[in-house]
């Protein structure tokens, strides 16, 4: 267009972007490229060896040779390919529980996720309120949340197994528990570090405590509230990975577990990329709604 | 002449044995102009927030209009050293939120007219949709008056609100202070630093004492004098040093804080 957009620092570290995308393609590439095809006689072989090389994935060929050539152990760019337009091809697919497409994984993902987040919202943002306006409160759940924190979410789930004996609940529960902290410990920072002449005004007005919460305080710790969602939101994407490998039956991380028990790497690999797509927007979501609060000074 | 803020026997300790100031009494009455000057740190703020309701004193009573101060009450204005707009609100928004908390059953029309005659008062119409951060510090300022004003309190508090301006605007802004609180025969207690503000704008100026350590021990601060400004009462910030009397009190003013404001 003009000679500006071409010197935009933007559009130069796209270019960047796209020449270490195309890098990256070739290093695979040179690296699953099948080499000289190891060729055994198969009279060589005896018929345990024979069902052993079946096992391991290497097939006879017509002329009787025993080619290796296809399985380096990695899949090759156009196996690649073909997979993710396979997917992407047909993402609702529903061929029973172990067989469903990628959107419908995702979709059993994002709904636990979701699910589990909004129930941690609700709890701690009004927790963080209170233990924000308390000294008393504040330091009276310090040692709580301090013990808590630092616990894996994932060492909750055979006590959420054992006592809400359903899978897809206890997958929620896990991501309600590892959310709740950032949110709580932020939403109470927040809240606690209003500027006092902000406070000082709405005394002089006689506002009543909660328009003062709504009008007041929560404005004033929205950056800081969202601040902690952000990374509630980002372990909540980490965390539920590996819960539903963990649990199994429905979603993306029982998608990756399942492939990979087909030795599917090729469908492993798809997962894991649509797992860091889908992570970017969430995240890129909660960017979003950051600037929409933030205020300068 | 009645006293109506009476302030007795006032007296404020952060620790019990050095109390920053003690036995303060003074009296406003209804539509004067009082200053309060003193050097940093003798307590004005203090006395200020006390009288605001924002905090409390260790000893002695305030009383407004017969009634005792005890909390704070949209019948005192405050106009903050640090202006105290919320950033996230723009002009509008942060006076509108003054005027619905005085009146919260308004209906938005008669907010939005109340907001919009205030902020002509001050001169901002044309900054009327802005947020603070894409204001001046002197259109802040003026903000954080006009919102002061859009309660219509009995009285007004400023804490130093020209502190932070450049001696042009503050000139300004002075003139204006000055033309609103004629018009509305505001009561008004104010603290500033600038002896030429006290004698333009104050019809009585009040001179406050640090405390400090005497060969005697501890002496807390307090109310040193009162000077009755004798100035003719149309005075501007133009004639201001023509006028006779004006020297002799710039200095008496000038010497008390040099010579006689610490122990
Ligand atoms: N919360 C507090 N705890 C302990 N001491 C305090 C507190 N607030 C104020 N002081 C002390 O009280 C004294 C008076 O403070 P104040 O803010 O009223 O002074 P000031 O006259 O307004 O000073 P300045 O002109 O600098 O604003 C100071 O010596 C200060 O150290
Ligand atoms: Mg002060």
């Amino acid at each position: 267009m003009n000679a500006s957009l071409f010197k935009s620092i933007e559009f130069r570290a796209g270019v960047v972007s796209v020449l270490i995308f195309i890098f990256l393609l070739a290093v695979w590439h040179a690296l699953t490229l099948p080499g000289p095809a190891v060729v055994t006689p198969v009279a060589a072989l005896s018929a345990e060896q024979a069902e052993y090389n079946k096992l391991m994935g290497k097939t006879t060929a017509a002329n009787g040779a025993l080619t290796t050539a296809k399985v380096t152990g990695f899949p090759t760019l156009s196996q690649m390919g073909e997979t993710v337009v396979k997917q992407l091809e047909n993402p609702f697919y529903d061929n029973g529980p172990n067989d469903k497409g990628i959107a419908i994984q995702l979709a059993y993902s994002l709904g636990r996720v979701g699910l589990g987040f909004l129930i941690a919202c609700a709890v701690a943002i009004p927790m963080g309120f209170l233990i924000g306006m308390s000294p008393l409160l504040r330091r009276a759940f310090d040692p709580f949340i301090q013990v808590l924190k630092p616990i894996s979410p994932l060492a909750w789930m055979p006590l959420a197994l054992y006592t809400i004996k359903d899978s897809s609940i206890s997958g929620i529960f896990v991501i309600f528990i590892c959310s709740v902290w950032p949110m709580l410990i932020n939403t109470a920072f927040g809240v606690s570090s209003v500027k006092r002449e902000w406070l000082n005004v709405a005394s002089t007005l006689e506002v009543q405590p909660l328009r003062k919460a709504l009008k007041v305080i929560l404005p004033a710790a929205a950056p800081t509230i969202l601040t902690g969602m952000r990374i509630s939101m980002s372990i909540a994407w980490l965390v539920i990975v590996a819960a539903e490998m963990l649990v199994g039956g429905t979603g993306i991380g029982y998608f990756v577990w399942n492939e990979w028990n087909n030795l599917s790497l090729t469908n492993v690999i798809f997962a894991i990329l649509v797992i860091g797509v889908v992570g970017m927007l969430l995240d890129m979501m909660f960017a979003r709604l950051q600037r929409f609060v933030t205020y300068v000074e | 002449m009645d006293g109506f803020l009476r302030i007795e026997k006032l007296g404020k300790a952060f620790s019990a044995d050095r109390p920053v100031f003690s036995d303060v009494s003074f009296t406003l009455d209804k539509g004067e102009f009082v200053c309060i000057i003193g050097h940093s740190g003798c307590g004005k703020t203090t006395i200020l927030n006390v009288l605001a309701g924002l905090d409390t004193a260790t000893s002695g009573h305030v009383f407004m209009d017969g009634r005792e101060v005890v909390g704070p009450s949209l019948e005192r204005g405050v106009v903050f050293q640090s202006h105290a707009l919320m950033p996230w609100l723009t002009v509008r928004k942060n006076i509108a939120f003054a005027v619905e908390s005085r009146w919260p059953d308004w209906k938005r029309d008669q907010v939005s007219a109340a907001v919009e005659s205030v902020v002509e008062l001050v001169g901002l119409t044309q900054a009327i949709d802005k947020l603070p951060s894409a204001l001046s510090g002197g259109m802040k300022q003026r903000v954080g008056i006009a919102r002061a004003f859009a309660i219509q309190p009995k009285m007004l508090l400023l804490d130093e609100p020209f502190g932070a301006l450049d001696a042009l605007t503050r000139g300004t802004i002075q003139e204006e202070l000055i033309s609103i609180v004629r018009k509305t025969r505001q009561t008004v207690f104010m603290i500033t630093h600038d002896v030429d503000e006290a004698i333009l704008l104050a019809d009585r100026i009040l001179l406050m004492k640090n405390g400090g350590d005497t060969n005697t021990g501890y002496v807390p601060g307090g109310l040193a004098e009162v000077i009755v400004n004798p100035l003719d009462k149309q005075r501007t910030r133009g004639t201001l040093h023509h006028l006779d009397g004006y020297y002799a009190l710039r200095n008496n003013i000038v010497d008390f804080l040099v010579s006689r404001a610490k122990h």
